[in-house]
């Protein structure tokens, strides 16, 4: 093996002396781990035995036939099912009849195919072990020199090695034009400015239930309940409603006034009413879980866990800062209104955050 | 040609099907290519199929993924949906998720290609793991075959993506919450990702281009590359031939086995069917991303038990595992280290760890031969002990990523889930690299008894003087040759530290580092000497009467 090792510049020291020169019977008497070579072919019952080998022509051609059955059944499932009729089959449950039938006969016209075709070539088909040769990937020496000679030839006739000045220009322009690429993926989108920072709430904005549409009273949240709210005007439906409630989406609590231990969160809130951004720091998804009796908000999609009654603090899991608190008061008509927008950008932190 | 015999052939008309054969062979050379390739040997062996499996369901997943797309409305534009799915009637979603409907409910047999469609991406991916497993414990990557690792490596991640960008398309709440994670994971990065956010979703998230752009990656752009990766691969499998395990009559310059034509004709040709015949009858008996489940996505709404497809699972666990840390620096910058280190830092890490490993190995061994028979897992300790470590991690990571299902499957608490995780990232793969590492030298002592002492008959045989013995019957020359051929690596020696004249040797630390490798893979207490011809020889020579 060492002979052909292809290593132009690595000794073999280390290596294991390898399989070889271990061949014929002569090598056999000196080594008992010697390769005793194929062992001989054994015949299976359909070598021998005709009517075995009948008796798997039969099951492969019984196989092709059931498949061609199966996709008669397929066509027919499709004309037959209307494409809402549900049935119960066991134990699957209730379930689309027209999805099941197209898929069991596809299934069993596929399978049987493919049974049908192994099940052939390993009853029928010989069965004999053949040996291939290997030959090295590696070219011999002569054609490795011959390609080297030739590249250098070529590389010496283009002067390219000669001709400095082509060279590096070609270079320098080959190195350049892909910027024309880089400058056109330029609108994919606007650049971030400030947008992050900036939210629908604004000073005056009502807060509106979510799930009522209707402007949002103090006497509407009672002690324990959470409520969900939007900025006024931001409809459903609307072409930017979707861009916005992911930045402006905010849950809305009552506390005991005396059970909040943030004096800011105190300031910012009402009556003990407290308005967070639902918009997790983490990586944005709407925290959503809330344990009335310990103040806890979770998000279901990393579990980040939040103090309502702390300023929000992350008391567990990955997030790496407080929801942003909106600040709200009441306005004369008795709404619920904020009093600005967040003080600090909502939902997962980025660079420019500060 | 102008003998007797082939004069009358020459007159008669030739089959059809030869003469399209030789006016293709006239244009294309198609007999050259066949002359070495249609009797072509493969060796059998049920593990080698496992890479079959990743190319039929690729296949079946461009067959069904064609036909969805002729259905399937990638857009977000809003409209209220009117179709056959009565609760969702009156319903805001973006035109992608109505189209997701409608495929499932309106069009007959959508729903059923849907489901294959995604059945086969999982067990697409999977097959690819398992292949990849197959691939690294027995060695086949090494030399002439690291480049098809990296092509192996490249059609794993790209699967990955694709998997990704593809279950986003519909617009449900779910998958939608995932882009929303890809998002904060973007802006995470540090300096430039808020651009790169902008820049991908068009804008402030979601936007409306997302799901177009995503549509373009999953139908054009990654299946196109994974195409000619997949063709490539193939190619590269025919070149270097198949390997093969040790056995009598295999060396590494031979490969025994079936011809191409007929036999692995029909079986792999047959295989591609049962494959896609197991898929489909999956895809009519079990629902997969139900997504009129789910509901459309939006950014201020979620569901429990959020996870991703389990291929993105370790990701997932990453990110729910790692510690909130996040800093501002001095001038105002905030660098998000609990998005930034587990999905911009430990993710790429962790998958470049399987491209770089064969160059890493052979760095080690400074082994340059080609190499056609397989290792048993066991005769490479170190190795294995690697590959189940990474496994070890990557199943960690499955379980952290479904911490909140553990939780409420288990009546567990989710903080102890998450702490379990956190120190078992460090803690696990260690002791599993140790335990396997040990295993597999049990394994290896037990083939050198088998080897030198025989198999246990379970014979007992009671002497004259009233012991019992137990016979063991000598092994056939087959199995002694498959059980003593593989090769042992001695460890790399640096040499003395001075030479001859008493002048210290300069070895630099790369070098050290070298021996030190090499040590831990193949020095003592890393390999069991095989058994020796003369160990073997002074054995059954002194006991022929014994047992």
């Amino acid at each position: 093996m060492s002979s052909h090792t292809g290593s132009h510049d690595v000794p073999d020291e280390n290596l294991p002396a390898g399989r070889e020169g271990a061949h014929g019977e002569a090598a056999r008497a000196e080594n008992p781990f010697a390769d005793p070579g194929l062992p001989p072919h054994e015949p299976r019952v359909q070598d021998i035995d005709e009517r075995a080998a009948k008796r798997s022509e039969r099951t492969v051609a019984l196989l092709f036939t059931v498949s061609i059955l199966a996709t008669i059944g397929f066509i027919a499932s499709y004309v037959i099912f209307p494409i809402d009729q549900y049935v119960f089959i066991w134990p699957l449950g209730e379930i689309s009849a027209l999805n099941f039938s197209l898929g069991m006969t596809l299934g069993i016209a596929l399978f049987c195919i493919g049974a049908g075709a192994v099940h052939w070539a390993r009853t029928l088909m010989s069965d004999h072990e053949l040996i291939g040769e290997r030959h090295p990937i590696e070219a011999d020496e002569p054609t490795r020199t011959q390609v080297l000679a030739d590249f250098g030839q070529g590389a010496k006739e283009s002067q390219l090695g000669r001709r400095k000045l082509i060279r590096n220009t070609m270079f320098g322009a080959l190195a350049v034009v892909p910027l024309s690429g880089v400058v056109l993926l330029r609108d994919l989108g606007p650049l971030p400015e400030d947008k992050l920072r900036h939210t629908a709430w604004e000073r005056g904005k009502l807060l509106v239930n979510q799930n009522t549409d209707e402007p949002l009273r103090p006497e509407d949240i009672t002690v324990g309940s959470l409520v969900f709210a939007k900025p006024e005007g931001l409809e459903e439906g609307t072409h930017e409603f979707m861009a916005e409630i992911a930045k402006a989406a905010v849950m809305l609590v009552r506390l005991e006034p005396k059970d909040i231990k943030d004096k800011q969160e105190l300031d910012w809130s009402h009556e003990g009413i407290v308005a967070y951004s639902r918009i997790c720091t983490h990586v944005g998804c709407p925290v959503t879980l809330y344990e009335q009796q310990t103040h806890h908000v979770l998000c279901p999609c990393h579990q980040s866990t939040f103090d309502l009654a702390d300023g929000a603090r992350v008391i567990f899991g990955p997030a790496g800062h407080p929801l942003p608190q909106l600040r709200i008061s009441v306005n004369e008509d008795g709404y619920l209104e904020a009093q600005g927008d967040f003080a600090e950008p909502v939902g997962p932190s980025f660079w420019e955050r500060g | 040609m102008s003998t007797a015999g082939d004069a009358p052939k020459r007159r008669g008309k030739a089959p059809a099907g030869e003469r399209v054969a030789d006016w293709a062979d006239g244009r294309l050379g198609i007999y050259s290519l066949a002359k070495a390739n249609m009797r072509k040997i493969f060796p059998d062996h049920w593990s080698f199929m496992l890479g079959e499996i990743c190319l039929y369901s690729f296949i079946i997943i461009i067959l069904t993924g064609v036909y969805l797309t002729l259905f399937f409305n990638p857009s977000m534009g809003e409209v209220e949906y009117h179709g056959a799915y009565v609760p969702m009637q009156g319903v805001h979603m973006s035109q992608a998720y109505a189209s997701t409907l409608d495929i499932s409910f309106d069009v007959r047999g959508g729903l059923l290609m849907r489901q294959i469609h995604h059945w086969a991406a999982l067990v697409f991916l999977v097959g690819m793991f398992v292949h990849m497993m197959r691939v690294f414990f027995t060695g086949a990557f090494r030399k002439p075959r690291e480049i098809n690792w990296l092509f192996g490596f490249l059609l794993l991640v790209l699967g990955m993506f694709t998997g990704f960008t593809g279950y986003s398309l519909p617009d449900d709440l779910l998958s939608g919450t995932g882009v929303r994670f890809m998002e904060g994971a973007v802006l995470s990065v540090p300096v430039v990702g808020t651009y790169i956010a902008f820049f991908l979703f068009g804008g402030e998230f979601p936007g409306t281009d997302i799901i177009p752009r995503f549509f373009v990656a999953h139908v054009l752009l990654l299946p196109g590359i994974m195409l000619g990766l997949v063709v490539a691969h193939l190619i590269l499998v025919f070149y270097h031939k198949h390997t093969q395990f040790a056995g009598p009559g295999r060396t590494e310059k031979n490969v025994v086995g079936m011809p191409l034509l007929p036999v692995y004709m029909a079986k792999a040709g047959g295989f591609f069917f049962l494959v896609f015949g197991v898929i489909s009858v999956i895809a009519a008996t079990f629902t997969i991303n139900p997504i009129w489940v789910l509901g459309p996505y939006r950014p201020d709404q979620v569901s429990t038990n959020a996870q991703p497809d389990w291929y993105m699972g370790f990701s997932e666990g990453l990110i729910r595992a790692m510690p909130a840390w996040e800093m501002v620096l001095p001038g105002g910058y905030t660098l998000n280290l609990g998005v930034a280190i587990p999905l911009v830092v430990i993710f790429p890490l962790v998958l470049t760890s399987i491209a770089v490993y064969p160059f890493i190995e052979s760095w080690i061994t400074g082994d340059k031969r080609e190499h056609h028979i397989l290792d048993r897992p066991r005769n490479a300790p170190t190795r294995t002990a690697f590959g189940a470590a990474w496994i070890s991690l990557y199943f960690l990571l499955l379980v952290g990523g479904g911490n909140d299902l553990w939780a409420t499957h288990f009546n567990l608490s989710i903080n102890a889930i998450t702490w379990f995780v956190r120190i078992g990232f460090f803690v696990v793969p260690v002791v599993v690299f140790i335990v396997t590492k040990r295993i597999c030298l049990g394994l290896q002592r037990r083939d050198r008894e088998k080897v030198l002492h025989g198999r246990e008959s379970g014979i007992i045989k009671r002497l004259p003087h009233g012991e019992f013995v137990e016979v063991h019957e000598p092994l056939s020359r087959e199995q002694l040759h498959t059980l003593t051929a593989h090769e042992q690596y001695e460890p790399l020696e640096i040499g003395p530290e001075t030479d001859e004249n008493g002048v210290r040797r300069k070895v630099g630390p790369v070098q050290k580092l070298r021996a030190r490798l090499s040590r831990g893979y193949y020095g003592e207490g890393s390999q069991i000497p095989k058994p020796t011809a003369e160990e073997f020889k002074e054995l059954t020579s002194g006991h022929s009467h014994g047992h």
